[in-house]
Formats: C-alpha cells, sequence, structure tokens
C-alpha cells in the first residue's frame, strides 16, 4: 500500500531507535535521550515555524518553565509522582505560552519574533536573579520521578535504557499527536494561515484565535521536554531559557527540515552528533559549525529532511513500480509552478 | 537625595540613551529601515572595536585608528551581503535569522583567532581626556559628551539621509518593494549592497567609538545586540526618529530604573517592551502592520 | 515550466552520503577503548574549560599551567603516561551535563580538572562526587557549596571560595580605617557569595553598611550608581567585578573623580588581568586575594619564569590555581605509585598535602576547600604589589558539608 510504502522509512528509523539499547553503551543511551528530548522541543517549535507560520524566538522559556516546575514543585520531595509531576509542568507550559500567546499573536512578522523574545527574555531574567528558585546556580533535583502501582514502580527511571524508553514514547505520542492535528481541519486551518493569513481571514476564520491554540499547544509540548530533561539530568539552570538556546532550537528545526514533523528529529541528531564530534577534529570547530549552518541555509534550505523525499522515491523504485513510473511521478510534482 | 542627584541621574540617562542610539544606529538602519534580522550586528560592533585596539595600537592615535578600521568594516560589510544575505531577501525572515546567528559563531571563533582571549583597553584620545565638574565629588568625563555629541550628529545625518535625499528614498522602496524598485530601473542589487555596507560600518563605528569607554573583550557583542533590538522595535521599525526615542526612553526607564527599582531593574525594560507592543505592536512610530 | 527533470543530487551522491553517514554513525558508537600496548595504560585527565567566550584566557592559563607542571614532573603519573582530554565548556551550564557526562561516562577520565563557571561547577560536582566518580579538581569555580553542601571525598578545590573572597575585605577595610562602606557587586550567585561574606566580618567587626547596592548581571553600564555612590559619600566601597565589567567599572569610577573622596576596594578580581585595560585609573586600587603576580617567594619567581617560557605569557591566578592541581594529583599518584585504584589512600594523600605554591603555603581543610593566606594588593605603576597579608590561613565555613 502505498501510505505504508511511505511511512517505511520513518517506521525503520523506530525500529533502529528502539532497538539501540541493546547494542549501546550506557553513555550513548543517555546521549540519545537527549537527542530525543531536543526532538520533541525541536519538534514542537515546528508546530509553529513549519505549520502555522510563526517564528518564535522565545520558545526555550516554554523549554524551562516546564523544567523549573518539575524542579521547583519537587526540589524537596521524597517522592515525585509522575501523575503528579507531569501534568505540573503541562500546565505551568501551557499558561505561560497562552499568557505569552495572548500578547504576541497580535503581532505578525518581525514584530511576532522580536516580542516573543522579550518575553523569553523577561523570563530568563526571572529565574536568574530570583534567589528562590536558585538564581543563576540552578537548582538540583536528586530524584526521579516514579508512577507507583502498589508499591512497584513502573517507570525504572533509574536505568539509562528505560529513561530511554520513556522518553522514546513520549516522542512518538507527541508525532502522532501532531500528526492527527495537523490531519484534521485545526491542522488545515492553521497551515492555510502559513500560507496566507489574509484569505484565511476573508474566509470568517477567527485566525488569532487559532494561532494562540497552536501557540500554547507547542509551548505546552516543550514544557514536556524540559519535563524530560529535567528528570533525565537532574539540574535546571536560567541558561536552559537563553535566547542562544531558542536561536539553536529554531537552527535545529531548519537544519533538519521545517513543516515535517520528522525534520526536527533529523535536525536534533544532527546538530548534537556535530557538536559532540566536531571539537575532535579542531579547537576551532564553531567555525565549522557556523559554516555548516550557512550552508544549509543557502544550499538546503529545505534541510536535510529534503534529501529524503528523493530516497523514498528511488525506493519507490527499487521496491515497486519502475523507476521510471517514479520520474513520472517527479516531473508531475517540477511541473506545478 | 537632593535634586542635584535626580538631575545627575537624568543627564545619565540621556547620556546612555545617546549611546544606545549609536550603538543601535546600525541596527536602526539594516533591521529597522530595511527589514534586514541581522543578529551578527553585536559582532560587527565587537569587530570595530578590536579594529579600533588594533589599528590604533599600531598607529598610535584613535583617529586614524578609525579612519583606516571605517573602510575595512565597509568592505567586510559588503563581503557579507554579497556573499549570504544577498541570497535570503526573497526569503522567509527566518533564514536571516539563522544565518547572521551562524555569522555571530563564525565571528566570535575569528576574533579569539586574530586577537586573542585578553582584555584590552583603547586610550582616550588626549584631547578628550579631560573632565567637567558636576557636583562637589562627581565630575563627568569629556569624551562621553563627545560620544553624545557624535550620536546626535549621526541621527540627524540618518534622518536627513533617509527622510530628505533620493538615496534615502529608494532605499524606503526598496526595502518595501523590491521587485517594483527594480522594475523602474533602479539597481536594487547595488543599493542593498551598499545599504548594509552602511549598516555593518556604522555597528563598527559604534564598536570604534565606545571602545575607550568599554574596554575590548570577547564576547563583547552580546551584551549589546538584545538591547539594540529592543530599541529599534519600541522606536518602531522604519524610523529613525521612533529609534532615537526609543534609546533615549530605554536610557532613561533603564537609569532610573536602576536606583528606583534595583530588583528589577533587568525586567525593566523587557516589561516596558512588552507594553508598548501590547499597545502599539508597530512601535511608537513604526508604520502600521 | 519546462518538463525537464531536476538534476542536483544523483542516487550515487544519495548512496555515497548515506553509507558515510551510516559509517559515522556507526564508528562512533564503537569507539574503541584506548588501549596501551605494553605495561600500563594511559592515565586520562579530562578538562572541563571555557577554550572560547569571555572566559577563555582563564581555562586555557589554567590547562596549560596544569600541563606545565606535570611536564616538570616527566610527563608521567605515578610513573604512568598521561592523556590529556580537553572539553570546551563554553562557561555554559546549559551544555555542562552533556559534557560532564561525556568526560565521565564516554572517554572515563580517572582525573577531573575544571572549571572556571560556577554554575557548570555545580552541575560538573554533583556528576562527579561518589566512589564511583573520578578524582575532581575544581580549579577555579567559587561557588561556596561546591565544597559545602556538594562536598565529597573525590572533590577537590585548588582555587577558593566565594566566602574567602568576601571574608577577607571586612577586616582590611576596618584596619585601613574606613568604617562606613558601600557594597557594589554583580548580583549573579557568585557575586552575592562574596558580598555575603564581606558583610559577615564588616560588620561583625564593628562596621556601617551604608548601603548595599547589587547591579545587574552582565549589565556594564555602572553612571546610576556612581552617581548615587557620589550622593552617600561612603569613605570607601568594596566591589566584586570581573574581566570587562572589572575593566570598565574601574575606569568608569575613576572618569567620575570619585577616586580622591571614595577609596576603592574589591575582591582580586577587580584588578586581575584587566591592569592593562584599566591603565591609570587602577592606581592604588586595594584587592583582596590569595595570590599577587609580585608575590615575592622563591616559588612564585620559579614559577612565572617557567610559565612564561613554556607559554610566552605572564601568569595570573588562574595559572597558578592549575599549577597547584597539577602538583595535587602528583601527590596523590605518588603516593599510590600510579594505582587509581588505590582510591582511599590517594585520596589521604591528597588531603594532607601540604604545597609550597606560588601563592604560599597551601593546605586543605577537611572539606577539600583550600586553606591559604589571603593578601591585601595595591595597584602601584600598572602592577598588583603586596601590602600585607590580609588574612593569614583563611578558612571556609563548609555550610552543609557532612563530612
Amino acid at each position: 500500500m502505498l501510505s505504508l510504502r511511505r511511512y517505511l522509512p520513518l517506521l525503520l528509523a523506530l525500529l533502529a531507535l528502539a532497538l539501540f539499547p541493546l547494542v549501546g553503551s550506557s553513555y550513548y543511551v543517555g546521549l540519545l535521550s537527549r537527542i530525543l528530548i531536543l526532538a520533541i522541543f525541536a519538534m514542537s517549535l515546528d508546530l509553529l515555524i513549519g505549520f502555522t507560520g510563526l517564528v518564535s524566538f522565545g520558545h526555550a522559556a516554554f523549554y524551562g518553565v516546564g523544567a523549573y516546575a518539575l524542579a521547583i514543585g519537587f526540589q524537596n520531595a521524597e517522592v515525585i509522582h509522575l501523575w503528579q509531576a507531569l501534568p505540573l509542568s503541562l500546565a505551568a507550559a501551557a499558561l505561560a505560552a497562552l499568557a505569552i500567546g495572548w500578547v504576541s499573536v497580535r503581532t505578525t512578522g518581525i514584530y511576532f519574533i522580536m516580542i516573543t523574545l522579550a518575553f523569553a527574555q523577561m523570563f530568563f531574567y526571572f529565574f536568574f536573579e530570583s534567589p528562590r528558585f536558585g538564581g543563576d546556580d540552578g537548582i538540583f533535583l536528586f530524584l526521579k520521578p516514579v508512577l507507583m502501582v502498589g508499591s512497584e514502580d513502573l517507570l525504572g527511571l533509574d536505568k539509562d535504557s528505560n529513561f530511554y524508553y520513556f522518553t522514546l514514547t513520549c516522542l512518538v505520542l507527541a508525532f502522532l499527536f501532531l500528526k492527527m492535528i495537523l490531519r484534521a481541519p485545526f491542522g488545515r486551518v492553521i497551515t492555510a494561515i502559513s500560507a496566507n493569513e489574509h484569505r484565511v481571514q476573508a474566509l470568517g476564520y477567527a485566525t488569532n484565535r487559532y494561532k494562540l491554540v497552536s501557540f500554547v499547544m507547542a509551548g505546552t509540548l516543550a514544557g514536556l521536554a524540559g519535563f524530560l530533561e529535567a528528570a533525565h539530568t537532574g539540574y535546571i539552570n536560567p541558561a536552559y531559557l537563553s535566547w542562544h538556546e531558542s536561536g539553536v532550537v529554531i537552527a535545529i528545526v531548519i537544519l533538519g527540515g521545517m513543516g515535517t514533523l520528522y525534520g526536527p528529529v533529523l535536525g536534533a541528531f544532527m546538530v548534537v552528533l556535530l557538536q559532540n564530534f566536531l571539537p575532535e577534529l579542531t579547537p576551532h570547530w564553531q567555525l565549522l559549525f557556523g559554516g555548516i549552518i550557512i550552508a544549509v541555509v543557502l544550499f538546503l534550505p529545505h534541510g536535510v529532511a529534503s534529501l529524503f523525499p528523493k530516497v523514498a522515491d528511488l525506493g519507490r523504485g527499487w521496491i515497486g513500480g519502475s523507476p521510471s513510473a517514479a520520474k513520472k511521478v517527479d516531473s508531475h510534482k517540477e511541473a506545478q509552478p | 537625595m537632593e535634586i542635584s542627584f535626580y538631575l545627575v541621574q537624568l543627564l545619565n540617562g540621556i547620556q546612555y540613551g545617546f549611546l544606545l542610539f549609536l550603538v543601535a544606529s546600525g541596527l536602526t538602519l539594516l533591521f529597522g529601515i530595511m527589514g534586514i534580522i541581522n543578529l551578527a550586528h553585536g559582532s560587527f560592533y565587537m569587530i570595530g572595536a578590536y579594529l579600533a585596539y588594533w589599528l590604533s595600537g599600531m598607529t598610535g592615535s584613535l583617529w586614524l585608528g578609525i579612519l583606516l578600521g571605517l573602510p575595512l568594516a565597509l568592505l567586510l560589510g559588503y563581503a557579507v551581503e554579497r556573499f549570504a544575505i544577498s541570497f535570503l531577501y526573497r526569503r522567509d525572515h527566518l533564514y536571516q535569522v539563522l544565518l547572521t546567528f551562524a555569522l555571530i559563531l563564525i565571528f566570535n571563533e575569528l576574533q579569539r583567532i586574530l586577537w586573542g582571549n585578553n582584555v584590552h583597553g583603547v586610550p582616550i584620545p588626549e584631547v578628550l581626556a579631560g573632565s567637567i565638574p558636576l557636583t562637589e565629588n562627581q565630575v563627568y568625563p569629556i569624551y562621553r559628551l563627545f560620544i553624545s555629541a557624535a550620536c546626535i550628529v549621526i541621527a540627524a545625518a540618518m534622518y536627513w539621509v533617509i527622510q530628505k535625499t533620493r538615496l534615502g528614498m529608494m532605499i524606503r522602496a526598496g526595502s518595501s518593494n523590491r521587485e517594483m524598485v527594480q522594475a523602474l530601473g533602479i539597481n536594487v542589487n547595488r543599493l542593498f549592497a551598499i545599504v548594509f555596507s552602511l549598516g555593518v560600518a556604522l555597528a563598527a563605528f559604534a564598536g570604534m567609538l565606545a571602545a575607550p569607554v568599554d574596554s575590548v573583550y570577547p564576547g563583547m557583542g552580546e551584551n549589546i545586540l538584545i538591547i539594540s533590538f529592543v530599541v529599534v522595535v519600541i522606536g518602531g521599525t522604519g524610523s529613525i526618529k521612533g529609534a532615537f526615542v526609543g534609546a533615549m526612553l530605554i536610557g532613561l526607564v533603564s537609569t532610573f530604573g536602576k536606583v528606583m527599582l534595583p530588583e528589577m531593574a533587568s525586567m525593566s525594560v523587557y516589561a516596558m517592551m512588552a507594553v508598548i507592543l501590547l499597545w502599539r505592536p508597530q512601535g511608537l512610530f513604526g508604520r502600521a502592520v | 515550466m519546462s518538463n525537464e527533470e531536476k538534476k542536483g543530487i544523483t542516487r550515487r551522491d544519495l548512496i555515497k552520503g548515506t553509507a558515510a553517514t551510516a559509517g559515522l554513525a556507526a564508528a562512533s558508537l564503537f569507539v574503541p577503548p584506548r588501549f596501551a600496548i605494553g605495561a600500563q595504560a594511559k592515565v586520562k585527565v579530562g578538562f572541563l574549560l571555557p577554550y572560547t567566550g569571555t572566559y577563555a584566557k582563564l581555562g586555557t592559563f589554567c590547562r596549560d599551567a596544569l600541563k606545565l607542571r606535570l611536564a616538570e614532573a616527566g610527563n608521567k603519573l605515578g610513573g604512568r603516561e598521561i592523556e590529556f582530554i580537553d572539553v570546551d565548556s563554553e562557561a555554559n551550564p546549559a551544555k555542562a551535563p552533556e559534557l560532564t557526562n561525556r568526560l565521565i561516562k564516554r572517554d572515563k577520565v580517572d582525573f577531573l580538572i575544571g572549571p572556571v563557571h560556577s554554575g557548570v561547577g555545580m552541575v560538573m560536582v554533583k556528576m562527579a562526587r561518589g566512589d564511583q566518580g573520578p578524582i575532581t579538581v575544581v580549579t577555579n569555580a567559587g561557588a561556596d557549596q561546591l565544597t559545602g553542601s556538594l562536598c565529597a571525598p573525590n572533590i577537590f578545590r585548588t582555587s577558593f571560595s566565594s566566602y574567602q573572597m568576601g571574608y577577607p575585605g571586612g577586616p582590611v577595610m576596618l584596619e585601613d580605617g574606613h568604617k562606613r562602606v558601600a557594597l557594589v557587586y554583580w548580583n549573579y550567585g557568585f557575586g552575592k557569595e562574596v558580598a555575603a561574606g564581606f558583610k559577615k566580618s564588616f560588620l561583625a567587626g564593628g562596621g556601617t553598611l551604608v548601603k548595599e547596592i547589587p547591579t545587574p548581571f552582565p549589565e556594564v553600564d555602572f553612571q546610576a550608581y556612581l552617581t548615587e555612590l557620589a550622593a552617600l559619600k561612603p569613605d570607601a566601597i568594596y566591589t566584586f567585578y570581573a574581566g570587562g565589567g572589572a575593566a570598565k567599572f574601574v575606569k568608569d569610577f575613576a572618569a567620575a573623580g570619585l577616586k580622591d573622596s571614595i577609596k576603592l576596594y574589591g575582591a582580586g578580581f577587580l584588578t586581575e588581568g584587566v591592569l592593562e585595560a584599566q591603565g591609570a585609573a587602577a592606581e592604588g586600587v586595594r584587592t583582596v586575594l590569595h595570590y599577587a603576580d609580585t608575590l615575592d617567594i622563591p616559588e612564585n619567581h620559579k614559577f612565572r619564569a617557567a610559565f612564561k617560557k613554556a607559554t610566552g605569557q605572564e601568569a595570573d591566578v588562574y595559572a597558578v590555581q592549575g599549577y597547584d592541581a597539577g602538583e595535587l594529583i602528583l601527590r596523590g599518584m605518588e603516593a599510590v605509585k600510579g594505582d587509581t585504584g588505590a582510591r582511599a589512600e590517594m585520596i589521604r594523600a591528597m588531603e594532607t598535602a601540604e604545597i609550597a605554591s606560588p601563592r604560599g603555603k597551601l593546605r586543605f581543610s577537611p572539606s577539600h576547600n583550600p586553606i591559604h593566606d589571603v593578601y591585601l594588593r595595591e595597584v602601584v605603576k600598572g602592577e598588583n604589589r603586596v601590602v600585607r597579608v590580609a588574612v593569614k590561613d583563611q578558612d571556609d565555613p563548609a555550610e552543609g558539608c557532612s563530612m
């Protein structure tokens, strides 16, 4: 079936990810957990950038709020119950997104970029200068969240591989959730808004409301990523809310390929692996990293994911149907202006 | 506190406002007038400061240093525009954000390679090295007054060029409708290249002037980047007057905020920006969206 | 629109690219453990220091000085060859968990050295402390908790605690005859701790704190505060600033003409590494630090000459802290003859070590924090000259340490 073939690469990738802890050392499992958390963060931003056409330069604020909610709420707790902690983080992030979004979606273009930046900075300085919330020394968490059934912890997050699977599950659920809402009428509306907002308004839609809902959903998912990060490393610091982090996640979305949902996942892999391995090549690795970003911006604007439809087409040629059939599909697509 | 205290703080606020406008002037031109999001603005400021340090060290004079440094900055701006920015005009602002973000990384590393990690000072030129007594125990350095004067000159020059000359008209037209201007027979590519170079040179010039006061050190561009954006956004894009007013407003709010609300000092500027954008999303004097 | 096929990436390119990526990914997953053919495996010394950004100089000096000390000892630790692993912390706490993890879990270092930034230090120490963690020597980060609530047998510090940067300021200013003092500092974790240390000794000694002025970090526009100080007219001020901020503060202070009416004191970083930038404005400024470039003891002269020879640069306090860390791990490894498994013995040797450091006599408290003399220095003709010993054997209360 066509749809299975289309999703085959994704399913294969998921299988590879699921099997990884069986072969990887504990360090790499931990590293991959971090990549997956970043992937969730980036996917949530893709909803805004890639599908709604809202470039938010303050997305790290929600990531940070999700993380801080966990750290502040359960700093001195004897046990962290997942069913208490996770909703708290999500609600906090959603609330923050609602507040910031309500003000911000009334602006567009560069104003939107700037106002989201300004709000993120406010949050940053709030946490930075607050002695109660750890200030710039940050907050430590010495426990991991647990899901108790009777006296058994279903999660066992202390173990690296268990945490990995937990994160992978969250990633898959987030992906499916986003795919679902994008398929629904809501998703059509926001995609239309990103193409031409005035036209959608002319059709009678209250576009600001749709944009706000999209913003809140993206913020909540970012909060989920923040929750996972704080649970993973047991540490949160205002630096997580800095505009640098917001900038890096924008880079991840674009490098990976915006508007695809799986692109940001690729981007997260790319960026983290680059940051891990480039320094071993040269101490001036930032030059290389900057150069790579520029090269992608100039020559591969749709990111690494844009390479993959070609793979998929190749796949179609190899698995079933002739290569010429694939070519025909290609040229039909490109005939469109 | 006596009245003289508040008067001196007022002077501080105004002078800080002038400095902010000077530092943000390059961004006012590029972002405010041209609509190019240049995150590397802080890097160009830093490059200006390092050029001033290097060239004034070689020649023994800050003026010579600035004179030699400005053409270099213009050249750098031209190169960045031709080889990178020019490909992005037709695309979403997003790509400018990302590209200039990458430029920050590159310039930071280049600065480290060329000039190392130390903190440097640039001596104030002899002729401006004195100070004026303000109160019984506080004096005001003449160099700061000089910077304020330079700012006024630049602000006036920018306003005049953008609003009252043919070049300014072309720039304003080009930023709002590039194709149309091109259709009218104006070489838009060259126009944009020139303007971008000017914007970079302005940022570098600010760095050069401020170097004796600010010191020269790695990462110095980061501090002024965000505040420069806040200046332009509060003032409103498309308006030199707006950027000037925005800079003054921030200078005063920041200064008095430090004295009256010390705990909230950092947040006060951003809070003000949020309030202004709530009321007028296009900034105080910006074109209506 | 033409019907031509888009050229661009061919199938062959794609296969090549995918193979390369897959190969890289696979290779990275199976990084072979570094085996030494022959006698013993190399000792791994990992650095988590900033080599880029504002603190790059501090990170480089620390590493270079430690390497110098080890080179002086024949580049062997307890008779074993050394492998150095550099990780750039960028002084960014958001990256610290990942980077520390890399050194501890992937590279499995025996010794962990660094960092500069206290936020990074907090993460590093939290992750490294414990029986499984490497022997960790903190070479700059001054957060009190690192040898306080986070103390552990395998955590050492050769730099200072922020308490030790603030506390000596009190007796110094009282001895110099300043009773009415204002406290001005960068308002972030480290600055706040220094201020707290100062207040404790100054107020206990009978001084009057005219005003406490925390300034937002990392802003460097001080005009408003200088005007405030001019109006308050304290006898003197005690400050904490570092790097570019310190350079600016001292220059602005002098430019506002306040030097004559208000004496400027500060924690040592006010005049460390920034004297060239400050120029004449720094003359007469007094600071408190556990080291001075001009310290007239033979160990210091020897060290400075060696550092200059090895790196071409003039040493500073950050280099000294790295140098002493080198000495410390040398002692540890010597005591166990290179057997990194004999942890308890190695730690015992390290914590009882008495080091003739370029800063003077260095030994360690029960919480593994340095006990050293703190000097009062004054800038005279562009260098920090020692005026007197401010406090002998300055210790640290190690609040919250249960060792």
